[in-house]
């Protein structure tokens, strides 16, 4: 399948792109970039709708929303490669005047970007309002989003989750980037997050399982995950990564 | 006008108000949006979502989801209005509002009730007295204190109009109605000079505006002629009105029901010490937590009645 192989060289480019930045400025989050280069090569090049003639509002289009915010290389590797800005721009990342800061943000006016984040747990939320708002404008399109598997044991996490969950915010799909690490060391030793599928479930949300660093594995859960949306359930994708893949 | 001519028939709350603006606003503009985190009653929204019951969401006891879902819904359009007591939509979720709400330039209102002390009976742990400072030293935030029923209506449909985060503070008690209700007369960042005089300006926000002007007219009466401003936009603060009055009276006077760090006051002196450095007391909460009460109790306890500020004016007036 040439689409497929296609899409495992830009994940190629993506990674070279993320190893650069990082090393350029000497500082910057590469283990989960490098990680989730896949999914979001897969997402933005193969599964959204989108307009890289960037609109804040996104009506008729998929949005995404990064959560864990500090794996902004591979997010903007993503967007530049997909044409939102220019591909030098990448070489600025985390300088002085950059509109790619540490963390993402709208505020230097980046294409791409719809809100802050980097002080984690936040993005589920937003993602949830964005879902609300695509449902009261009939807009029948999809919200994304990604969030760290450590970033979970942020609390408001978990008040997004349930509203999502009781109030059939089906238009939503999550991944988390299940890599069990977080700075302090694993996440079963630093705070287990126990059996995730069993507390989704309990929250009322549809889960799916995929190898977020097999390509056709992302395709082929994502695509499963739209078919299984809109059916009253919000839809969560575990996705076991390797830190620093590929 | 005269100070002796401001007066009031009817004491509503100024939640009261808030309910009539965001209905108002509703009927004007479809894509405004109301989030309440279990506190529908409280905050007078029952009309909102009669008339407007695909608009209102209602978020549970979650006030950090909320804020988030809030500056989600603004990037498919919307005009949030995320709604509860001050306590709780300031300070309980200050980071959401910095990054995903004022950092991210998200076009969300916090309309918040119950701020300050006269809340009353529930005490120091929902009567919060630093949401202003909190708010106003978030850049992008607009920051609306407004003194009775009748600004706190048309202040709530002035911000919807107007984009931008906003934090919107209003309160509890049923409160003297003296400010006029056509729209025309409140402009988000226009302060309002109620009285004009020449011996001391008061300038006040929220409820002690109305005890400002009580104050005034005692100070009248005692021959000492005042000049009260109702600052009612903390920020952008109206610097030019602050100016004018203090190169006119040559001392000032602030009232507010909020500590004394952070809020109106420490705004006010900004001005002065840049542009004017003449004498200012403060009549505020003097680095306290509050405590079950009724409001008039509370507000004598803490220093704010008039009496207060007409002491802080003779003694402003003193050093001048």
């Amino acid at each position: 399948m040439p689409e497929i192989l296609e899409l495992k060289r830009t994940a190629t480019q993506v990674r070279r792109d993320i190893v650069r930045m990082v090393h350029q400025c000497k500082s910057g989050h590469p283990g989960g970039s490098l990680g989730c280069a896949d999914f979001l090569t897969a997402l933005y090049f193969e599964i959204m709708k989108l307009d890289t003639n960037f609109k804040m509002d996104g009506i008729g289009e998929d949005l995404f929303f990064l959560s864990n915010g500090h794996i902004s290389p591979v997010f903007y590797s993503v967007l530049a490669r997909r044409g939102y800005f220019d591909i030098k721009e990448l070489g600025t990342f985390r300088h002085l005047n950059s509109r790619l800061q540490g963390h993402p943000t709208t505020h230097e006016g980046l294409p791409g970007i719809r809100v802050a984040s980097g002080s984690l747990g936040q993005g589920i939320s937003v993602a949830v309002g964005a879902a609300l708002a695509k449902k009261m404008n009939a807009d029948e399109r999809w919200v994304f989003a990604l969030t760290g598997d450590g970033e979970l044991q942020e609390g408001q996490n978990w008040e997004a989750i349930l509203y999502a969950g009781a109030k059939k915010v089906d238009n939503l799909i999550v991944a988390v980037d299940w890599n069990d690490c977080q700075i302090d060391g694993t996440t079963q030793e630093v705070c287990d997050l126990g059996d995730l599928e069993a507390k989704f479930k309990a929250f009322g949300w549809e889960v799916l399982k995929m190898n977020g660093n097999v390509v056709d594995d992302v395709l082929f859960t994502i695509t499963e995950a739209q078919l299984k949306s809109k059916k009253g359930k919000p839809i969560v994708i575990l996705m076991k990564t390797q830190m620093g893949f590929g | 006008m005269s100070i002796h001519d401001i007066t009031f028939t009817e004491k509503k709350d100024t939640r009261s108000g808030f309910g009539v603006g965001i209905f108002e606003a509703g009927q004007q503009n479809e894509n405004v949006v109301a989030l309440c985190a279990d506190l529908v009653g409280s905050l007078k929204l029952e009309k909102f979502i009669e008339h407007f019951p695909t608009r209102f969401i209602q978020t549970g006891i979650a006030e950090a989801n909320m804020i988030g879902m809030a500056a989600g819904l603004t990037i498919g359009g919307k005009i949030p209005v995320a709604t509860t007591f001050a306590n709780f939509g300031t300070g309980r979720v200050y980071d959401q509002i910095r990054q995903s709400v004022a950092y991210s330039d998200k076009n969300v209102k916090i309309c918040c009730s119950h701020a300050g002390l006269t809340l009353g009976e529930d005490g120091a742990t929902h009567q919060i007295l630093e949401d202003i400072g909190l708010m106003k030293m978030l850049p992008n935030m607009t920051v609306v204190v407004p003194a009775d029923y009748n600004q706190t209506r048309l202040a709530t449909k002035a911000i919807i109009e107007r984009h931008g985060p906003t934090y919107l503070r209003f309160g509890r008690p049923v409160w003297p109605i003296f400010t006029p209700s056509e729209d025309a007369t409140f402009e988000i960042g226009k302060a309002q000079v109620l009285a004009e005089g020449i011996d001391v300006t008061i300038i006040a926000c929220g409820h002690l505006v109305w005890n400002a002007v009580l104050a005034a007219q005692e100070l009248e009466k005692q021959g000492i002629s005042v000049e009260l401003i109702n600052m009612h936009t903390i920020k952008p603060l109206d610097i030019d009105a602050i100016l004018k009055s203090a190169s006119k009276t040559k001392c000032i006077v602030t009232a507010e029901e909020h500590q004394r760090n952070g809020g109106l006051g420490d705004s006010v002196a900004q001005v002065l010490i840049q542009h004017m450095p003449i004498p200012q007391e403060y009549v505020a909460v003097n680095d306290s937590f509050g405590e079950s009460g009724t409001p008039d109790q509370l507000l004598e306890k803490y220093g704010l009645m008039p009496q207060n500020i007409i002491e802080a004016a003779k003694k402003a007036i003193a050093r001048k």
